[in-house]
């Protein structure tokens, strides 16, 4: 009996995974999900690794609120400010998902500085992550300029007058300064299609690129490997077991390529 | 068995001092911009020296025998990293690959087309985003009503639109001075509100008559006249830039005198042209002589070697 009833539960637990198994065989993406989120990490790591993915769901967040935003505002100077209103006043719930977004937009920025700081004082730009560092930079002024363009777009006074600055320090660099205003703007005067204008790149433009760093960012971490903080005995550089067991080793550092043979998880 | 620090130790440049020094250079190179050109050129020759010490060091270690892992064997050590499913005992030997001058030919035409055809569609979206902002841009003329309205030597706060059809978002403000005849001319001041610094609208230094508020009807629609008494020039509520009664700058970070309105008179209107760049204004009233440059952005320098910076403007 205990027998038969366990071969029931074998068939039922087939058929739940049935779908997985059938995504599995076509994609390999289950293993590919169930290999990043398994993969080994040192044994050290502490609560100062989780910016990286704090910042990322910080992100995550204003991609939807973003989009949920996007179904009310209108960006056209006659009616931004209005329609910014009518989200804020009068659309169900409007008022939290802007101020989900207008506060998640700095919330956002710092926990981008202080992941950063993290990967600074813990030394993790170092080779064989220097291109990564190199990545977050793009990350970091692609993420600033969203913030810019965003600022703009309740379009009131603080807004106007903020961007009109910002457009100017722009026009301040040397030589390429006054084009680069006349791009943002869309012409030598601020007009009707510079609204817009900071829309698209809010919206569409930014945001992909943002969506690609991230994606090459995640990339290297994975392929790299997350470091150890500095104290760590297995800190780099600082001798280390000549043949470390797996569980440790993690992805840290490369393992005898001989050793490499299956996925390294499960 | 390789050893895995054979790898890295081998990408890893000496420990240094030379960054420090660089660094250094460049902090004082930019302090130097701000305070001081002297000390910027004595930054700049330190990052020079210390980045080329940097340098030297980098190459050098770059070219250095490589270390010889221990106990390792015959596997390159720059090659790239071999499958993991397939370890290092099923790669074949690299051969020099045979080429084929027609594989080429194929190779170098799909190549070449597609490029051709993502040309073709670049070019075009690419010029739309960027064209229209440096083409036709023309200043629009701007009827400000009968010069009647202007009473000689008072300062009129105008507010209109510069290009009706645009709306409220071209609203532009101006302060305007009749000055009076000037060898049988009607002369004007009129002043462009956009600050010299970054573009914020300077305010008058002094009351503004609202009660005595005007609104004429023109060709630009209502354009508001308000007299005003700007006895200390005019102030930004920005980052606090001062500048006196003819527009010349006085204080704070603005790095030349306001902008001016070019003006004709036509049919006894007063009418607004596009506006040019002042570096400073000597004199005042009718017998002002203004130093007048092509319009630029605020925050440009027009006269000092500064100005070497904007060789070239986009069209205002
Ligand atoms: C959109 C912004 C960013 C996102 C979503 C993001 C995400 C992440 C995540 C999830 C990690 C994994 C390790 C960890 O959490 O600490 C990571 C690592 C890393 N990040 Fe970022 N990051 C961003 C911006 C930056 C910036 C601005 C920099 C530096 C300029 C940077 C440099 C690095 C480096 C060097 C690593 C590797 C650290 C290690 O291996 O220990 N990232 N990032
Ligand atoms: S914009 Fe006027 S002082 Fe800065």
């Amino acid at each position: 009996m205990a027998r038969k009833k366990s071969d029931r539960r074998r068939q039922l637990e087939r058929a739940a995974m049935y779908p997985l198994d059938w995504l599995e065989e076509r994609s390999g993406l289950v293993g590919g999900v169930r290999y990043f989120l398994f993969r080994k990490v040192p044994g050290d790591t502490n609560w100062f690794h989780t910016l990286g993915s704090a910042t990322l769901t910080a992100f995550l967040v204003q991609l939807v609120t973003g989009v949920i935003l996007a179904m009310y505002y209108k960006p056209d100077p006659k009616s931004a400010h209005a329609s910014i209103d009518h989200i804020t006043h009068e659309v169900t719930l409007g008022w939290l998902v802007r101020g989900m977004h207008k506060w998640g937009a700095s919330v956002f920025i710092i926990l981008m500085f202080m992941h950063m700081g993290r990967v600074f004082l813990f030394g993790a730009y170092k080779y064989p992550r220097e291109l990564n560092w190199i990545i977050g930079v793009l990350l970091l002024a692609t993420g600033l300029f969203e913030g810019l363009t965003g600022y703009l777009l309740p379009f009131d006074q603080t807004a106007y007058w903020a961007t009109v600055v910002a457009i100017n320090i722009n026009g301040t660099a040397p030589f390429v300064g006054p084009f680069l205003a006349s791009l943002l703007r869309g012409g030598a005067e601020i007009g009707p299609d510079t609204l817009a204008r900071f829309y698209s790149l809010h919206m569409l433009l930014i945001p992909g690129a943002l969506l690609g760093l991230i994606t090459l960012h995640l990339y290297l971490v994975i392929r790299l490997g997350v470091t150890s903080p500095p104290w760590s005995s297995e800190a780099a550089g600082s001798g280390r077991p000549p043949e470390p067991p797996p569980a440790q080793a993690g992805l840290v550092r490369p393992r005898p390529r001989a050793a490499v043979k299956g996925r390294p998880t499960e | 068995m390789e050893d895995p620090r054979g790898d890295e130790q081998r990408h890893q440049p000496p420990p240094s001092l030379w960054p420090v020094g660089f660094a250094v250079g460049i902090v004082c190179l930019l302090v130097g911009l701000i305070v001081s050109w002297p000390a910027a050129a004595v930054g700049a020759a330190i990052a020079v020296v210390f980045g080329f010490l940097w340098a030297r060091d980098v190459v050098a270690a770059g070219r250095g025998p490589a270390l010889p892992g221990p106990g390792e064997p015959e596997a390159a050590p720059t090659a790239p990293a071999i499958p993991a499913h397939k370890g290092e005992a099923a790669m074949p030997e690299p051969e020099p690959a045979e080429r084929f001058p027609r594989s080429v030919f194929l190779e170098m035409s799909t190549l070449g087309l597609g490029g051709i055809i993502g040309g073709i569609v670049t070019v075009p979206a690419i010029g739309f985003a960027v064209l229209p902002a440096f083409l036709k841009q023309h200043s629009p003329e701007i009827d400000l009503g009968p010069i009647t309205d202007f009473p000689e030597g008072q300062y009129v706060v105008a507010t209109f639109l510069r290009n009706p059809s645009e709306g409220e978002i071209s609203r532009r403000t101006a302060y305007i001075r009749n000055n009076g005849m000037r060898s049988g001319t009607p002369s004007f001041t009129c002043i462009s509100n956009r600050c010299a610094h970054l573009g914020c609208p300077v305010q008058p230094g002094g009351p503004v008559f609202d009660s005595k508020k005007q609104t004429v009807k023109t060709k630009n629609g209502e354009v508001d006249l308000i007299p005003a008494l700007p006895a200390a020039g005019f102030i930004c509520p920005c980052h606090g830039g001062a500048y006196d009664q003819e527009g010349n700058r006085t204080a704070g970070p603005p790095v030349r005198a306001l902008d001016r309105y070019q003006f004709l008179i036509r049919d006894g209107h007063l009418v607004l042209l596009g506006t040019y760049s002042v570096s400073s204004v000597s004199g005042s009233g009718a017998q002002a002589k203004i130093h007048r440059y092509q319009l630029t952005g605020p925050g440009q320098h027009i006269d000092a070697p500064e100005s070497w910076l904007y060789p070239v403007q986009p069209p205002h």
